[in-house]
């Protein structure tokens, strides 16, 4: 690797005044750009060839990305092995820290030990009960729910200070994120319950998949009703839907997700449902773009990370962004 | 009233309980004004006898006000006695109920009919709670930030915790995550 002259991502960037991050997402948002973040598939594997892979192709269209924390209760490479390997090669990350593997203690110590490496975003979720996945036997930790560690990590950053008030020398500079699902019940609580990650410290928010926009919209009012959109950047989650089978087996068996019958039917009725199912996530992209309050998406492209570039591009999102060319491209080369 | 939606096997029994135990705790959302209404007789009370609780001493009172508790609060509410009682702030859904154990709100997989990602034949803490919140006079305790559970405090009378920290002119203790009175 050499000192290329070239626009490093990977660079660190000057702290700017009222910013709460040293990262690229935080810059994005906050300079009122349309922001893209997308999901990295962690592999089964120890191959850190198969994260750069991936992270490649992704990075080319978004402002971070994310490194899942054994969605679906699967193990999978851990996001701060993932974050790890991507921001010693320059990629911007959102780190997701779960509630349902790990206690206060070792999630403080992540947050200090991300910050360290470099990550400036941290999504914290409560996590997919232990049920779904492939080891029902584990025993689920939960010690804290998906809004005290927003309120921790921020006075860890804030204050300087543990949970217990023990000093910390040097504060995270993290952009603290939480994730809201509209589309499941009780749908009256979603957006107080999203005022309460906000007053917990949330300052951007990756929902769950959007299929239903109606839905989206009607959760969205009540946001603006409230003001939330201007103290919070709201990403809305989307994603590709590769067939009508795959749609039928995410609403049975992945946690929240709502997928409406028309959405399925329309796949189902189409020659090529790969090609529907792309063409349907760039159309959702084109109308969540328009409602007033969403700061940008967050794609989920579950194994179709290929199609998200095109998707991104198709879409019309980006106008005149210039895609990146990530540190990694000059290490290859 | 609670049946298997798909179908298959018996009527679910929850693990640690009983049908007629979950019934009890969705009646007694369904009646959380009342609940709301006594509770606060209750506390009344018992902060107008905490000179004489003082006098006994809290720590012989522990054990009789902890057994009363777990099983009063435990059959209307299935309590599970975490010492910290934030029935107030959801609803009079015990939110330890829920298998995550969240006390700030629903996580993203409740299921469309409103039933637990975790055990589908319960309805979601969260649900209920919102469903309790409405007709509650303090209902909209439901939107405010709870701290994390101190899990030292399990087993311990929430009620005795309540009288002292509000009769005690200063903090008695260093700060613990705060009692919410159930």
């Amino acid at each position: 690797m050499t000192n290329s002259p070239l626009y490093d991502p990977g660079a660190p960037l000057p702290s700017l005044p009222g910013h709460s991050s040293d990262g690229r997402l935080e810059r994005v948002l906050r300079s009122g750009r349309f922001a893209v973040t997308a999901e990295l598939n962690p592999p089964d594997s120890a191959d850190p060839r198969e994260v750069y892979d991936r992270a490649l192709v992704l990075s080319e269209v978004c402002d971070a990305i994310n490194a899942t924390d054994a969605s679906g209760a699967h193990v999978h490479m851990s996001s701060v092995g993932i974050c790890s390997l991507l921001t010693r090669a320059g990629y911007a990350v959102v780190m997701q820290i779960s509630c349902r593997d790990r206690n206060r203690i070792a999630i403080q110590g992540d947050v200090l030990g991300a910050a360290a490496m470099g990550v400036a975003n941290i999504l914290c979720l409560t996590g997919d009960g232990v049920q779904t996945g492939d080891q029902p036997g584990a025993k689920p930790v939960f010690d804290l729910d998906s809004t005290s560690p927003l309120e921790t990590i921020r006075s860890m950053r804030d204050k300087r200070q543990f949970l217990s008030g023990r000093k910390i020398t040097v504060a995270p500079r993290v952009f603290i994120g939480a994730a809201a699902n509209p589309f499941a019940p009780p749908y009256d609580y979603r957006p107080l319950h999203l005022a309460k990650k906000v007053a917990a410290g949330a300052q951007f928010i990756q929902t769950q998949y959007c299929y239903d926009v109606p839905l989206l919209r009607r959760f969205m009012d009540k946001v603006r009703e409230q003001g939330l959109h201007e103290k919070v950047f709201i990403l809305v989650g989307v994603g590709p839907l590769a067939s009508a089978r795959t749609a039928k087996w995410m609403r049975e068996h992945a946690p929240g997700v709502h997928i409406p019958d028309a959405t399925v039917k329309r796949i189902e009725g189409a020659q090529n449902q790969k090609q529907e199912g792309k063409k349907l996530c760039i159309e959702l992209i084109q109308e969540i773009r328009e409602i007033e309050g969403v700061a940008g998406i967050h794609v989920m492209a579950y194994r179709q990370e290929e199609y998200v570039s095109e998707i991104i591009t198709e879409s019309g999102i980006m106008q005149n962004r210039q895609p990146r060319r990530p540190a990694r491209e000059r290490m290859a080369s | 009233m609670w049946l298997p939606r798909n179908g298959r096997g018996a009527a679910p029994r929850r693990p640690n309980g009983s049908i007629s135990m979950y019934a009890v705790r969705l009646w007694s959302v369904r009646h959380s004004h009342l609940m709301e209404r006594t509770y606060k007789v209750l506390e009344a009370t018992l902060i107008a006898l905490a000179p004489l609780f003082a006098r006994v001493g809290y720590a012989r009172l522990e054990r009789p006000f902890a057994w009363t508790e777990r099983n009063l609060k435990g059959l209307l509410f299935d309590c599970q006695m975490c010492g910290q009682c934030a029935l107030s702030s959801t609803g009079m859904s015990c939110p330890m109920n829920c298998p995550k154990n969240l006390r700030n709100g629903p996580c993203g997989g409740v299921r469309a009919n409103g039933h637990c990602e975790v055990k589908p034949e319960m309805k979601c803490v969260w649900v209920a709670a919102w469903e309790g919140a409405q007709a509650m006079s303090g209902g909209t305790a439901i939107v405010e930030v709870q701290k994390p559970v101190d899990h030292s405090l399990k087993g311990s009378s929430s009620w005795l915790r309540v009288v002292r920290e509000k009769t005690a002119p200063a903090p008695v203790a260093p700060p613990k995550p705060k009692a919410v009175a159930s």
